[in-house]
């Protein structure tokens, strides 16, 4: 078993096998790059509309093809139908959030359900025609590696590979868009049509996924990878390169799982892999991941406590011992002894007054120099301000 | 092909009943989602529930309604709460915390649902997400006349009498809270400021949702859960500027697709010389959405149409006002 996975894992298990896998990741990759944006531009959730869109536009295909005598299940045309039918359902939201009083939200649902109904109903006609070839279609809802071929496996990759260097040529543009579109739009770039090129690469990405990972759920390719890279970093840079690799990482570990467990559905096993993914990155990711977030807030709390317990000590006459477990990491620092304060702690609580002092003065003569980013009374001033500043603060005399 | 009185009665009839209860449900629950611009809960609920509704009928090991029903209800409370740490402690807008809870969620429900086949357990993935509406039999009836029959209606199918129930729960939670989920719907922070607790009336909206979607689920599948939550409400929306007038039109749309998307898809075929029924479920969606575009369009204040004669009749009263001024400088 674990041989297996491993010979699968280093596309060594077969031809097909591999070429389904590293198209997946592909796929992954594409979608992590493209998602970064949507989800920045706040429209992660159109391209659920966009998926869902899909159907009807993939049973009329196939309707037509069958009308025209296409022999079998023909992909491309299928998938041209999908982009179509994909397309008009994105469409079809702008219009409805732009000429009525509905939001964004009900607009999502309307398209997404009705178009998927109307798929539905589509699909129900051709289940009972008397032609070859419609059980594949239910395929596309939630996906199947396993009828894949090679080829279909190859173009795939290619597409995906297509879209996301497309995302790369446009970096720039897309960043512009995604953080100041009004600011963009002001220098003269075509904000509407960069809008929809990243709605067409949300598309792209939508219609090369539905064959593996299925329309119910290749909105998760385009959503978690990138939701997961936002607590990985703070720069757009790095954030898009990190949904790729989540990305990739989810369609190449999916597929290989799916394709060793053979009855599980590769679209779900690949959504729980990126699922898994997004958690640890919740969990650990040192930038914005929840441990690393209470370990920074944990440890403000501890510099604070220790620099009032020690401004107090300082202070004469006044009754003002730490509490007992403060006093015992004080006392473990080497800055307490016996309820006093040591010599070093006294140099420690002069600092400590020194920097609450100068933050003060700051804030009562030039409020608007204190930096929005720093810890206002907490963060080592020296470290904050140029120091030239903060002579001057030291210089000045408390104005009161 | 004839259709039979007994027929109508034994397939159509408690189809339609669920497909009916199930739109009133929906329709009513759904107006207070699009007026909190929460119409895409209705969406993450219906996908989120899945793994519940799997992991109960797995428990239980049959299809009894209450198993599925817990797991489901569980499954759906587990989902808003990660949904909401996601977006909090993760500090991502809501959309995408959805989007990523509600897929994940999903997925495992349809991987459950392959461990189960592969122990031969009758689910699909299929049914899920456009039901089975055309499965649900009342074998009771044989004629008109034993519509009147009390033993009759002891037999209605499962299906129908949990949906009737839920229909019941819905009518009574407006009817009692209507106040306070007027109030936190328009204006939560005045809801906060008179002690009406906004956010357990959200807690209860999304709740009430949760119980309507999972009842109307098994009968009519996710995607026409989804579409009857927000369509009828959207189309009432267009119509009036009114609470009660719109949650009673918006009912009524629900009912007027469940009627007329199930007989296009029943009988439409047959009428039009074709051999065999269309999916009633994706039918009813489908009408649904077409109500609205006629209400969209044909809306009196918000409609387009509506909205161009009121630009008219303005632009004429402007005009007429230009030319008395012009025609009389000086008059007081």
């Amino acid at each position: 078993m674990i041989a297996e996975a491993l010979r699968i894992l280093t596309l060594q298990a077969g031809f097909n096998t591999a070429v389904v896998v590293a198209g997946t990741a592909a796929l992954g990759l594409a979608a992590g790059m493209v998602g970064t944006f949507l989800l920045l531009r706040r429209r992660a959730l159109i391209s659920d509309a966009l998926s869902h869109a899909t159907l009807p536009g993939i049973a009329a295909a196939f309707l037509l093809g069958v009308a025209l005598e296409v022999p079998g299940r023909s992909l491309p045309l299928l998938l041209a139908g999908a982009v179509v039918s994909g397309l008009i359902g994105v469409l079809t939201v702008q219009a409805i959030v732009r000429f009525t009083r509905l939001t964004e939200d009900a607009a999502i649902g309307i398209v997404l359900s009705v178009f998927f109904g109307l798929g539905v109903v589509l699909l129900s006609h051709i289940q009972a025609l008397e032609v070859g070839g419609q059980a594949g279609l239910k395929g596309f809802i939630l996906g199947q590696t396993a009828a894949m071929s090679r080829n279909e496996a190859i173009g795939m990759g290619l597409l995906a590979l297509g879209a996301a260097a497309a995302v790369a040529l446009l970096f720039k543009e897309l960043r512009l868009v995604a953080f100041d579109a009004g600011f963009a739009g002001g220098q003269g770039w075509p904000v509407a049509m960069l809008d929809i090129a990243l709605m067409a690469l949300a598309t792209l990405v939508t219609v090369v996924g539905l064959q593996t990972v299925g329309m119910v759920l290749v909105v998760a390719l385009l959503i978690i990878p990138p939701a997961a890279a936002r607590f990985w970093t703070e720069r757009l840079g790095t954030m898009t390169v990190v949904a790729a690799i989540i990305g990739a990482l989810s369609g190449w570990l999916g597929a290989a799982l799916s394709a060793l467990f053979p009855n599980l559905p590769a679209g779900a096993v690949i959504v729980l892999t990126a699922g898994a993914l997004f958690l640890a990155s919740f969990l650990c990711a040192p930038a914005r991941g929840l441990l690393a977030t209470a370990a920074r807030a944990a440890h403000l709390r501890l510099v604070v406590a220790e620099g009032n317990a020690l401004r107090r000590l300082l202070l004469p006459g006044v009754a003002a011992a730490p509490s007992p477990a403060l006093a015992v990491w004080l006392g473990a620092r080497g800055l307490l002894r016996g309820g006093r304060l040591t010599g070093r702690g006294r140099v420690a609580a002069r600092a400590a007054e020194r920097n609450l002092r100068l933050w003060e003065r700051l804030l009562a003569e030039a409020p608007a120099q204190v930096p929005a980013d720093a810890n206002w009374g907490i963060d080592p001033i020296d470290a904050v301000l140029p120091p030239d500043l903060v002579r001057m603060l030291e210089e000045r005399a408390p104005c009161r | 092909m004839p259709l039979t009185v007994r027929d109508f009665l034994q397939l159509d009839l408690p189809a339609l009943l669920a497909a009916v209860l199930a739109c009133a449900a929906c329709a009513l629950v759904g107006n207070f989602l699009v007026l909190r611009r929460q119409g895409l809960m209705g969406d993450a609920v219906s996908h989120a529930v899945l793994p519940g509704i799997v992991g109960g009928f797995l428990l239980a090991g049959t299809r009894d309604t209450w198993a599925m029903m817990a797991g489901a209800l569980a499954a759906a409370a587990l989902a808003g709460v990660l949904i909401e740490a996601v977006r909090r402690f993760g500090r991502l807008e809501s959309g995408a915390a959805m989007g990523v809870v509600f897929t994940v969620f999903f997925a495992a429900g349809v991987v459950l649902i392959e461990q189960g086949a592969a122990r031969a357990v009758d689910l699909d993935a299929d049914c899920v997400l456009y039901g089975q509406l055309e499965d649900i039999l009342w074998l009771a009836p044989t004629g008109w006349a034993s519509l009147l029959d009390p033993a009759a209606w002891v037999t209605l199918p499962r299906e129908v009498v949990t949906l009737a129930a839920v229909l019941a729960v819905c009518v009574a939670a407006v009817a009692l809270l209507y106040k306070e989920l007027t109030i936190a719907a328009f204006d939560p922070d005045l809801a906060g400021t008179l002690g009406l607790a906004p956010g357990l009336v959200n807690t209860g909206v999304v709740l009430l949702t949760a119980a309507t979607a999972i009842a109307a689920f098994e009968a009519v599948g996710s995607i026409l859960v989804v579409a009857m939550l927000i369509a009828p409400a959207a189309a009432a929306r267009m119509l009036t500027d009114r609470l009660p007038v719109q949650l009673g039109l918006s009912v009524l749309f629900g009912v007027a697709a469940a009627v007329g998307g199930y007989v296009a898809a029943a009988f439409g075929p047959f009428w039009l010389g074709g051999g065999h029924s269309l999916n009633a479920a994706g039918m009813i969606a489908v009408a649904a959405g077409l109500l609205l575009a006629l209400a969209a369009l044909l809306g009196p204040r918000h409609g387009a149409l509506g909205r161009r004669l009121t630009a008219r009749r303005l632009h004429r009263a402007a005009a007429r006002n230009t030319d008395v001024v012009a025609a009389g400088p000086g008059r007081p």
